[in-house]
């Protein structure tokens, strides 16, 4: 049990903290804080499978959240036919010629492996096809994008239910991660981060710019919901008569009827966004719940101490006859998999899709902060480090503002320095986040909750 | 008393266990010893006690009368012992002439009239001056490192496998260098694994085992001794 | 005469905006390949330290503005470039002491030290922002252009013009003369070869009497130099926004990797391979062919490899192909 305790501690002070926000903000903000904590401790969870795990460090998991993101826009909306009809054969061309050249260029490395100029053929073949699918891809992306293009002006998606998409973000990452991971993996490990960083980048610059894929920069919004409507909540009778059933202590105090009715409106209004909020609550948990149990059973069967073996010495474990790539490789996908499902889960979370949002700060380094600061190796940690850091990103303005009218309440409400410093409060989040870092690796460097398996035994 | 001197060295590495026990290693200016021993001895450990890239449990480290122990790496180097280590002894990505200028790193005087001794000893060294020492062959690199570590005009040398790796005629000559720099007055401690040819350069050798001296002796009475012979001589 | 014309135009269009962006990526490459190769870590703070820099000479610039003090023709951002940079090398040698020296000092590898730079990008980005604030900001004063378009056409009778602004002279001036003096300071005196020699071999190094803690500390300062200067540049090339800032560190990143990372000259030359593949693949050559062609064979498309929203996609390709082949750089040489 004791081993457990600081677990259990350091969730409970996480929970309290999320309950002080809903009575002193609002329970609104409390649970888009939890809901967002749930979705970051996912993503934490991917990143921790590649590094906690394997020692992999991925400096792309902006790219995999985006993957995720598109995949919900290309499950959920419904198709454009007239955009179909536009310029679809054009795309659908275009789609078979990558897959020609894909396929010519895996030929190519079979069949010639020892041919001399190898490399520049497939170049050749590499810059040739781009040209032929430009020129089979410009009209049709021209006639899409020009099919109402405030409204539309892209192919749209399959029109499936939003949460099928999850599972497809999944997918969509992890065959990225195949491509990176067969191209990457080899890298010694500043190269790989580099390296996942740049390719993060041209893969968010593809969504963000082909916008007859997912609008672009122009986002998708209104995305279909797994959970109900605020709006159709508030004119459900069984949704009123229970909100009028929790209050009714409060709405019992009012005598007047009409001044009843309204603050009970009111009161089903608050509750139904509060409602809306508790049933992703729900599924976001199911997710956690579902990949923890995953990830723990992996950690401790005989597979997770074999890779724990091959992080703690690469050497040793590959003379032992392991296949280090392979395993890597697998590992690197289920990783971006799951990065991949927390982007899905965050775009359903949000209604929207904004490509243009995608930072490596917000979606790769402060991911990275979470793992760190929540102990490496550790699913437990790496919830709690989702948690701790989406808190403190949250309410780090708050609590500057608050600290800044602090230390400067002596001054003048127009002194040049106060004024400067509260409007800088915004960026005091990525200060605490910072120093937060340093101060954990340097005197905590297994994060909050340190990986308790003793490699070494094994 | 000798010149320089390890008494009776005990010491590992961080917290593990002792590598060398009691092991003691005397050289006089002017003269060859060996030390050998089979893989994992400590051969290597001595040195670096000796050098103080360990620190010493017991025993003590004496050169020209002075406790040295305590000293560092570094200041041990100031007072004249140079050390070539078994491998990545040169600096690869720099020219011979440059290896040479970095030995002479605490020199104040001029640099060139050393580098000119440095030329007349290893004459390859001058062909090859302004080479990037990466695309030397092993014999080469092995005399950039013996020049290097030369530069500071060293009253010590420690060499550790300086023909490891080279073919037997390049071994040869490595072995000739040897000799000539210890005629320039330089003591020199020489860990080998070709122990036939290292003890008949010699003046004394040393045979370790486990960490421990197991045999000591001048060149001639090692290469005789029976038991020696058939342990470590191969008969 | 149409030959002429289209050489103007890619010089115009392509060359000279290419040798002004590649200067500046170099000297960030530089930054990057000189701790990477004495600190032996991935600084991911690049970006911002350089932004660090930009944004005292920036402040300083207005202040200077703000009492008289200019060079007339010049930027008065140059007269500001020596007090920027020791701003610049006092807070790098200040976060060296209480953040990397700890790890070096413990020889954690090297992805710790880069984590650990991460930190270091969030705090100084804090900094910054709180300082100067995220906006985009434009310090350039004195005279704009060297030579106008509309100047060289009457010159030459040319239809294109030929813009050199002076913004491109300095950055390649500048760059030319920061450059030559490293490389000589490297390659010629005795500190710079036992950083090289530190770089090469550390535990001989030591062993030579070389000073870790003096090697460290010049690295800095002219990593201090080479920030300051190479972001100031760019600045005054474009404009100062720290977001930018930081996004430039990507193809910096490219750069000193497609030179062979730890290599001074390749992250040279990288800054400009990378600087001009962003900008051939992504220039649109309509109008070069036009001059060229027979109006029978003239395009009617743009003649562009890709659109210039993909400009840091090229460069990241091509550091993902330089990764693929050739791990070690396209460009032999010493390494530092
Ligand atoms: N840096 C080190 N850290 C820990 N143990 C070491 C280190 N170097 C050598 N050893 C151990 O010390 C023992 C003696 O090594 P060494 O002195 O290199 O032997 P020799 O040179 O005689 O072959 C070996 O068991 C080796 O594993
Ligand atoms: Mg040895």
């Amino acid at each position: 049990m004791r081993k457990y305790l600081n677990i259990i501690t350091a969730y409970s002070i996480m929970m309290i903290l999320i309950i002080l926000v809903g009575i002193f903000q609002s329970w609104s903000i409390a649970l888009s804080i939890l809901n967002y904590c749930l979705i970051s401790a996912v993503m934490t969870m991917g990143a921790n499978i590649q590094w906690g795990y394997a020692g992999l460090i991925n400096f792309g998991i902006m790219g995999y959240t985006a993957l995720g993101g598109l995949a919900v826009v290309l499950v959920s909306v419904a198709p454009v036919p007239e955009a179909w009809s536009a310029g679809g054969f054009n795309m659908i061309t275009s789609l078979i010629l990558i897959l020609g050249i894909v396929l010519i260029v895996n030929y190519i490395l079979k069949k010639y492996k020892n041919l001399k100029y190898k490399n520049y053929l497939i170049a050749l073949v590499i810059v040739f096809g781009i040209i032929l699918i430009r020129v089979v891809a410009s009209p049709g992306i021209e006639a899409i994008e020009a099919v109402n293009p405030a409204k539309t002006g892209f192919l749209g998606g399959l029109g499936m239910p939003i949460l099928f998409s999850w599972i497809v973000g999944g997918l969509f990452a992890a065959g990225l991660a195949f491509l990176v991971g067969k191209i990457a993996l080899g890298l010694r490990a500043d190269y790989l981060a580099i390296a996942t960083l740049l390719i993060a980048e041209i893969v968010v610059s593809i969504i963000k710019h082909e916008d007859w894929l997912a609008r672009g920069v122009k986002n998708v919004i209104g995305l279909k919901r797994p959970v109900p409507y605020e709006i159709n909540l508030q004119t459900s009778p069984w949704f009123i008569n229970l909100v009028e059933k929790l209050n009714q202590g409060k709405l019992n105090l009012i005598s007047s009827v009409s001044e009843k009715k309204d603050i009970l409106n009111q009161l089903v209004i608050d509750a139904s966004s509060v409602y809306v909020k508790l049933c992703m609550t729900g599924l976001f948990l199911t997710v956690v719940i579902i990949l923890l149990i995953l990830t723990q059973k992996a950690l401790y069967s005989p597979w997770g101490r074999k890779m724990r073996a091959i992080r703690d010495n690469e050497e040793a474990a590959g003379a032992m006859g392991k296949n280090v790539v392979k395993e890597h490789l697998l590992i690197f996908i289920l990783g971006s998999a799951i990065v991949g499902l927390a982007g899905a889960m965050m775009v359903t979370n949000d209604g929207l899709f904004t490509p243009g949002s995608y930072r490596p700060m917000r979606y790769t380094f402060v991911i990275w902060v979470m793992v760190i600061v929540g102990g490496t190796g550790n699913n437990f940690g790496a919830i709690l480090g989702g948690f701790a850091v989406w808190f403190l990103w949250v309410e780090a303005g708050p609590i500057a503002l608050f600290l800044i009218n602090f230390f400067t309440a002596h001054l003048d409400e127009a002194n040049a320095l106060k004024v400067h410093l509260i409007e800088s409060a915004p960026y005091f989040r990525f200060l605490m986040i910072g120093v937060g870092l340093l101060v954990i690796m340097r005197y905590r460097p297994k994060g909050l909750i340190p990986e308790k398996i003793n490699t070494k035994k094994i | 008393m000798s010149f320089f001197e390890g008494n009776k060295m005990t010491a590992g590495y961080g917290n593990g266990p002792d590598i060398i026990n009691s092991c003691t290693i005397k050289v006089d200016r002017g003269e060859i010893v060996a030390i050998l021993g089979p893989n994992g001895a400590g051969k290597s450990t001595a040195m670096k006690a000796m050098l103080g890239l360990l620190n010493l449990k017991s025993g003590s480290v004496v050169i020209d009368g002075q406790e040295i122990s305590k000293l560092s790496p570094q200041d041990r180097v100031k007072k004249g012992i140079s050390f070539v280590p078994q491998t990545k002894n040169v600096f690869a990505e720099l020219t011979v002439r440059e290896n040479l200028e970095v030995g002479a790193f605490l020199r104040e005087d001029d640099v060139n009239k050393v580098i000119e001794e440095i030329y007349n000893l290893f004459p390859i060294l001058k062909e090859k001056s302004s080479q990037v020492v990466g695309q030397l062959s092993g014999g080469q690199r092995q005399q950039v490192a013996l020049g290097r570590a030369l530069m500071i005009k060293p009253s010590i040398l420690m060499l550790d496998e300086p023909t490891a790796g080279v073919s037997p005629i390049v071994m040869d000559e490595l072995f000739q260098h040897i000799i000539k720099v210890k005629e320039t007055n330089v003591g020199i401690i020489m860990v080998e694994q070709n122990a036939k040819q290292a003890l008949s350069i010699s003046n004394r050798g040393y045979v370790l085992v486990t960490g421990e001296n197991k045999f000591e002796g001048s060149g001639d009475e090692l290469l005789n001794d029976p038991e020696v012979r058939r342990s470590f001589l191969g008969g | 005469m149409e030959l002429l014309n289209a050489l103007i135009l890619l010089l115009n269009y392509t060359i000279v905006p290419a040798i002004t962006y590649g200067s500046q990526l170099a000297l960030g490459a530089i930054f990057v390949t000189l701790i990477y190769g004495v600190l032996r870590f991935a600084n991911f703070a690049t970006g911002d330290m350089m932004s660090f820099g930009t944004m005292f000479a920036v402040l300083l610039t207005y202040y200077f503005q703000s009492i008289g003090i200019g060079l007339g023709i010049l930027p008065t951002a140059l007269l500001t470039i020596p007090f920027a940079i020791i701003a610049m090398i006092l807070y790098m040698l200040f976060i060296d002491n209480f953040v990397f020296k700890y790890y070096r000092v413990k020889k954690s590898a090297p992805v710790q030290l880069a984590m650990v730079s991460v930190g270091v990008m969030f705090v100084t980005q804090a900094i910054i922002r709180i300082i100067i604030g995220p906006f985009d900001r434009r310090f350039l004063d004195g005279e704009k252009f060297i030579l106008k378009a509309s100047e060289f056409k009457e010159m030459t009778g040319l239809n294109e013009g030929l813009t050199i602004k002076s913004t491109q002279a300095i950055t390649v001036v500048v760059t030319i003369i920061l450059v030559s003096i490293l490389f000589w300071f490297l390659n010629k005196t005795k500190t710079g070869t036992s950083m090289r020699a530190y770089s090469d071999n550390e535990d001989l190094a030591l062993l030579s009497g070389i000073d870790p803690k003096r090697v460290v500390m010049i690295t800095w300062i002219i990593a201090g130099f080479l920030a300051t200067v190479g972001g100031v540049l760019y600045g005054l090339d474009k404009s100062y926004k720290p977001f930018v800032y930081f996004n430039n560190m990507l193809p910096i990143f490219a750069a000193a990797i497609v030179g062979g990372i730890g290599n001074p000259f390749g992250a040279f030359l990288g800054g400009y391979v990378i600087a001009f593949a962003e900008i051939f693949v992504t220039y649109a050559y309509k109008k070069f062919f036009t001059y060229l062609l027979p109006e029978s064979l003239e395009p009617d498309s743009l003649v562009q490899l890709l659109s210039t929203d993909y400009k840091f996609a090229v460069s990241f390709s091509i550091l993902v192909i330089v990764l693929l082949f050739r791990p070690s750089g396209i460009f032999e040489g010493k390494k530092i």
